[in-house]
């Protein structure tokens, strides 16, 4: 199951190319966090990206897509109430997130950096004990949200996160349990 | 006096901006209380230890609760367009706060309008939102981590998620990046890097790097820049030029981590018990 998912991966993957992509802009990263969650689900071909320089405010991320599938995408995403600000085609370089995970082994403890955040549990029980790194205001609420409860139990930052750092937190939260689960 | 402007992480925290006090192991500003165990409350909380120390006056805390939506950073940045030009203050420390452009243009354009100019200290989301707005050099410290280190020596990158060549534990590029930011004008006046080794830099190169003692479980625990953040804003706030400020804040923050014996578990706020004991060792 796990071989045809990671097959099917990279068999859309490369259906993109620099003319026939897209992208969806958002209000704001929790909508994008949304939007992304509703796509995958559909399996579609999406990326979240950096925003091109025109639209940039700060702390934003966009999804790119395939254009000819903007039609369903968008009403995949109205039928949840997730509205794009605007769907346009990609007319340069988007900026990709940092895709490098660092770990380091403490002993009774393990920790996980992805971009600019990290994750730490201990290692028997499990139980996140810091997060730290970032600079959103979303850092300190995840942080409060999370430390002190198992992976398990602790929210998934996607589903309580914000911006950017918090979406940092995901990747790193994922690489943890993936660690974690071997 | 001095002005620390930041975010607690509660949606219903109201926007106050009033001197603020420690009683009973929280932070109080406006009669609220607050859990100081990381973030800007972390930073404050520092602060007042070492101004404690010192007899020194209390920091105005400008707080507003944001857990990330950045609802509350938007009224905070609107009340300080509007309120700024007729504060006074010897310096303001910027901290979690949504990062916007154009409202950091706004603020930044509010300050020019105050009576005098206060020295500026931009660390997290604000300074994410300084660099971006091309606007750094009118800023005399940033606090960055070696990653936004890198974030700020990338003219392209909107966000230390972004920064191409990424790099985690590449300390001797630190000098290299210090370089580049400031060629891309991309830096404030003073830059504290801070990492295992801490390299507190300015226009002209590495000023001092400071790795002694060191502590190795204060990277995994969320609040130790904070710490440093906060003691740099109480030296600053003390006169002390911004070299100095990093420098000294780099060491009581080692100190105090090193009093403190903590492990990858621990609390940033075991470390902030500790700070009144490292200044009084170092001092």
């Amino acid at each position: 199951m796990g071989l045809l998912s990671f097959l099917k991966k990279r068999r859309r993957q490369p259906a993109i190319s620099n003319e026939d992509r897209g992208i969806l802009v958002f209000e704001n990263t929790s909508e994008v966090i949304q939007a992304e969650n509703l796509l995958a689900r559909e399996d579609r071909s999406i990326r979240v990206m950096g925003p091109p320089p025109e639209i940039r405010t700060g702390c934003d991320l966009v999804i790119e897509f395939p254009l000819i599938e903007a039609l369903e995408i968008i009403r995949t995403l109205e039928s949840e109430n997730v509205y794009p600000l605007k769907a346009v085609p990609v007319t340069g370089s988007l900026l990709e997130p940092v895709d490098i995970f660092f770990t380091r082994d403490y002993g009774r403890f393990l920790m996980v950096q992805a971009a600019n955040m990290k994750l730490t549990v201990e290692k028997d029980s499990l139980t996140v004990v810091n997060v730290s790194g970032g600079g959103c205001p979303d850092v300190p609420y995840l942080a409060a949200e999370m430390v002190g409860k198992t992976l398990d139990a602790a929210p998934a930052p996607r589903s309580i996160g914000h911006t950017l750092c918090g979406y940092a937190l995901q990747l790193a939260y994922e690489e943890m349990k993936r660690k974690c689960s071997q | 006096m001095f002005a620390v402007i930041g975010t607690v992480p509660d949606k219903e925290f109201p926007l106050v901006c009033e001197p603020a006090a420690l009683s009973g192991g929280k932070l109080i500003v406006g009669g609220c209380q607050i859990p100081i165990n990381r973030g800007t409350p972390a930073l404050l909380a520092s602060a007042l230890q070492a101004g404690e120390y010192f007899g020194a006056p209390p920091p105005t805390a400008c707080l507003v609760g944001d857990i990330g939506t950045g609802a509350g950073s938007r009224k905070l940045y609107a009340y300080l367009e509007q309120a700024l030009s007729r504060l006074e203050f010897s310096s303001l420390t910027f901290h979690y706060i949504q990062p916007d452009v154009d409202w950091h243009n706004r603020v930044l354009s509010a300050i020019d309008r105050m009576p005098g100019r206060p020295r500026l200290i931009a660390d997290a989301g604000f300074m994410y939102a300084a660099k971006m707005s091309g606007q750094a050099g009118a800023y005399d410290i940033f606090t960055p981590d070696i990653g936004e280190l890198a974030f700020l020596a990338d003219p392209d990158a909107p966000h230390p998620f972004y920064t191409r060549g990424f790099i985690f534990h590449e300390p001797e590029r630190v000098p290299d990046l210090i370089a580049q930011a400031y060629a891309s004008g991309n830096a404030a006046r003073c830059l504290l890097v801070k990492g295992k080794t801490d390299v507190a830099a300015n226009a002209s190169g590495v000023i001092e790097t400071l790795s002694e003692p060191v502590v190795p479980a204060m990277e995994a625990i969320g609040g130790t820049g904070d710490i440093i953040t906060g003691l740099m804003a109480a030296f600053t706030a003390m006169a002390y030029d911004g070299p100095t400020a990093c420098i000294y804040a780099s060491k009581i923050a080692r100190m105090a981590g090193s009093i403190a014996k903590p492990n990858p578990g621990s609390q940033v706020t075991d470390i902030i018990h500790k700070i009144p004991l490292a200044l009084r060792q170092f001092f």
